[in-house]
């Protein structure tokens, strides 16, 4: 396993460079500058200001003072933000988003597994058809249909959450969490309810219960340890999707995370912020990618052993 | 599972009960406004920032020599208490307050002037706005660096509280100019001790370090969170200061923004969205406000364009858009029709220019360009930038079009970016535009259609235009000057380098607690005047 875990590692770092490269060059083809506005600056201006942040030297010259300076992390300033450095505003937003992916998280998979679980073990009866259903609307339904409908019940017409916010009104950590959560649950309890289903056919299983174990020990023992693999290899790529995807929430309930810097850096062209946050969200990616991997491995006692 | 879903509605209901009482509710005790503010600012360096929301939060923090009447019009004394203008109308000597002081303590001297405009002027500090000072003697020159002395520009210490400017020509509009931010100062030693003079990323505006001359002070800025400024006790106007606090919201999401107003967490919003507009929405709702801003919504043309190079096709576009109704069943949202570029009522200016919806005067006007009924008219393309309300307006415009001229017209959207980068080089037909005066005055329009200036992009060039606009620059007579750039406004609907569609309005919603609120045509709300009053 640790053979793997390094090898895991070592394969990681190309893709990083790589996918810092690419999106230098492709930010740079994209049409338009970070200093285009509706009120054209002059060309002695657009001089002035190509020269305060570098951009007038050769592009090679620029992609390796901008690979040396990644290396050190330092993925400099900040052309949308003028006295603000790319990591500054990485570290301001992530602790949020970090926050509000935990929430959902948990949400998630406390909805997610249990309804899952559940459904699989009384499979066809209306505990089985009431949350899948549940679950395929939850799929279904796009968190900026589902926002603004909880805000509309909770916080407008009852009147007790607010409506927006993160950290400044009792409470307003609750709707964002939610319906975020909500998704991620929908998905938990599909992959939950498979896994679950498989597993309970199995030969061990029958084996324990003849043993004479307790359902409750036969489920949570040995059933759900298999059962939750393909629920443990999605949460990887689904927290490092929570990290960098949650612009939608972000913007209607007023969060301030990372997910509205990354997609405001690319309409700004704010070269330097989307490199900065694609090369940390691939950062990200791989990581947790790596984190399940190794967890799905762990809880696989073949492969433990082996 | 019962019991949990119990337990969470019970812990929702007590948190809903503890917070019964909204923050606008509970700000007429702490006298804190609750503002909605768009997008997060750039910054707060004013000789750096650019956009409506850093102007917002500038107006709390910093004060120019001048500064903008609430209720429009005549600029108000602003740092200097008081000035006088030469007969020629080409110098300007400001007197300071005596009490006039930085939130350090620091006299507001003549000095900090004559140092942030010698800032604002350095090339390498890559201001945007520095041809705001470009009517002041040699400053052009010394920001293209063709001189390097500053103390050739027209702008002097005569001693610590007396400032002269001398301008190259009378520029009657300068007093207004000044209410820009870009014209205000700047405290040198906190600028310098946090940088050199050319620092864009010098941490100075951070809080904490933040030192300015305006009514508030910068409390305290969460990115993308809320940016919190305090009244300032020893701005020199402090006692008509009302207000304690004003906490800015950076809500990009005009969704977003209205729901909070419902929800008592704002006084005033920064817009309104447009699908939820109607033509009597003022009545039903009387929160929403709907004034007259000074900016006008236009088509560009491209000159350069073989087909749009003749007069007669431009003004045959022009004159096949009916204008009232874009306004009363497109836009919706209180509009008004517009016929010149200059908004009616830049500081008392009204241009009598038509520019008539006549579908059968414009087929007349293509069939004398040799495109009888459309016929062999090319496919025509109108740009635009991603935006709903853009797209509709150019759905009805291609309509009206099609219908009137019986040509084809295809609809180009764009991202942001793409768009104005298409518009610099020339890459369009026809695309949509809008154009939000700096001052109150003609000159910050017309001058844009001047040949040479970067914001002209549809490739007109006309020197007649040119000349009538430098001659009322240099006329210091208001009623002459006004004559002469009637002219320049009839001339320009006359050559139709532009179709002017509509003139902006800005919908907003205000709580009915704010008083002190006035509207007026360049939007600007002094925090000092507003109060939180409920009758």
């Amino acid at each position: 396993m640790f053979g793997i875990f390094v090898r895991r590692v070592l394969l990681a770092i190309p893709v990083l460079i790589a996918v810092a490269s690419i999106t230098f060059f492709l930010v740079r083809l994209a049409p338009g500058g970070p200093f285009d506005a509706e009120k054209a600056v002059s060309a002695q201006v657009l001089k002035n200001l190509n020269e305060a942040y570098n951009l007038n030297a050769p592009l090679s010259e620029q992609y390796f003072d901008y690979m040396s300076g990644v290396l050190v992390g330092d993925f400099g300033p900040s052309f949308r933000f003028p006295g603000r450095s790319v990591t500054e505003l990485i570290m301001t937003g992530l602790p949020v988003t970090f926050e509000l992916a935990i929430y959902a998280m948990l949400i998630a998979l406390l909805i997610g597994v249990l309804s899952g679980v559940t459904a699989a073990l009384k499979r066809n009866t209306f505990l089985d058809y009431i949350p899948m259903s549940i679950a395929m609307i939850g799929i279904c339904v796009p968190t900026f249909l589902l926002g603004p409908l909880l805000v509309l019940i909770f916080g407008i017409n009852l009147e007790v959450l607010p409506v927006s916010g993160w950290g400044q009104l009792p409470g307003d950590k609750i709707l964002p969490s939610i319906t975020l959560g909500f998704a991620y649950a929908a998905y938990i309890a599909r992959l939950s309810r498979g896994g679950m289903l498989e597993v309970l056919n199995q030969d061990f299983i029958r084996t324990a219960r003849a043993k004479g174990l307790s359902e409750p020990m036969v489920v949570v023992r040995h059933a759900m340890q298999g059962g939750l693999l393909p629920v443990i290899s999605f949460l990887g790529p689904a927290v490092a999707g929570l990290l960098a995807g949650s612009f939608v929430i972000e913007t209607i309930f007023q969060i301030p995370g990372l997910g509205r810097f990354y997609v405001e850096a690319a309409f700004n062209r704010d070269y330097t912020m989307i490199l900065g946050t694609t090369i940390f969200f691939s950062f990200m990616i791989v990581f947790f990618n790596l984190l399940s991997d190794l967890v799905a491995l762990w809880l696989n006692p073949r492969s433990r052993d082996s | 599972m019962k019991n949990h879903v119990l337990r969470v509605f019970i812990v929702i209901i007590l948190i809903g009960c503890s917070s019964s009482e909204s923050p606008v509710d509970q700000a007429l005790e702490s006298k804190i406004l609750h503002y909605g503010n768009g997008t997060e600012p750039q910054g707060l360096d004013p000789h750096i920032v650019t956009g409506v929301p850093e102007h917002h939060l500038l107006l709390a923090l910093c004060e120019g020599l001048t500064s903008s009447n609430p209720k429009g019009g005549e600029s108000l004394p602003g740092s200097a208490s008081s000035w006088d203008i030469s007969a020629d109308g080409k110098v300007y000597t400001f007197y300071l307050h005596e009490d006039g002081k930085w939130s350090n303590g620091d006299l507001v001297t003549a000095y900090d002037y004559v140092w942030s405009w010698q800032r604002i002027l350095t090339p390498s500090l890559g201001s945007q706005y520095p041809d705001m000072l470009y009517y002041l003697v040699n400053a052009e020159q010394f920001h293209n660096g063709s001189i390097s002395d500053f103390s050739q520009v027209g702008v002097k210490a005569l001693d610590a509280l007396t400032l002269q400017v001398t301008l190259k020509e009378p520029t009657p509009f300068f007093l207004g100019l000044l209410s820009h931010y870009s014209t205000w100062p700047v405290h040198k030693d906190t600028v310098l001790a946090h940088g050199e003079i050319d620092d864009r990323n010098g941490q100075w505006t951070r809080p904490g370090n933040f030192v300015c001359n305006g009514p508030f002070n910068l409390k305290s800025w969460e990115l993308n969170k809320k940016i919190v400024v305090e009244k300032n006790p020893l701005y020199w106007d402090a006692d008509i200061v009302e207000l304690n606090q004003i906490h800015f919201y950076p809500i990009s999401n005009e969704m977003t923004e209205e729901r909070m107003f419902r929800a008592g967490q704002l006084h005033v919003t920064s817009t309104f969205p447009s699908v939820k507009c109607s033509p009597n929405i003022t009545e039903t709702n009387p929160n929403i406000k709907i004034h007259p801003y000074m900016g006008t919504y236009f088509y560009r043309f491209n000159t350069k364009n073989e087909t749009l190079s003749d007069v007669k096709v431009r003004k045959a576009l022009a004159y096949a858009i009916d204008r009232e109704d874009l306004v009363n069943n497109v836009t919706k949202c209180g509009q008004i029709p517009a016929y010149s570029f200059t908004p009616p009522g830049s500081n008392g200016f009204y241009p009598d220019t038509e520019v008539p919806f006549d579908p059968e005067l414009a087929r007349g006007l293509l069939k004398e360009a040799g495109y009888e009924n459309g016929d062999n008219f090319p496919v025509l393309e109108i740009l635009f930038n991603t935006s709903e309300g853009h797209r509709k307006v150019a759905l009805a415009v291609q309509q009206m079009w099609q219908e009137n001229l019986g040509i084809n017209v295809e609809l180009v959207n764009q991202d942001w970016k793409v768009y104005l980068s298409r518009e610099m080089i020339g890459d369009f037909q026809v695309s949509r535009a809008g154009w939000i005066g700096d001052y109150e005055d003609p000159n910050t329009f017309l001058d844009t259609l001047r040949p040479n200036r970067g914001n002209n992009k549809t490739g007109w060039n006309n020197d007649t235009f040119d000349q009538l606009v430098a001659k009322a620059n240099a006329t210091l007579d208001q009623d002459e000057r006004y004559n002469i750039l009637m002219e320049a406004e009839r001339l320009l609907i006359d050559e139709m380098p532009i179709a002017p569609i509509y003139t902006y309005v800005r919908v907003y919603q205000l709580h009915d607690d704010v008083k002190g609120w006035y509207p007026n045509i360049l939007s600007h709300h002094h925090p000092k005047y507003i109060k939180l009053e409920r009758n």
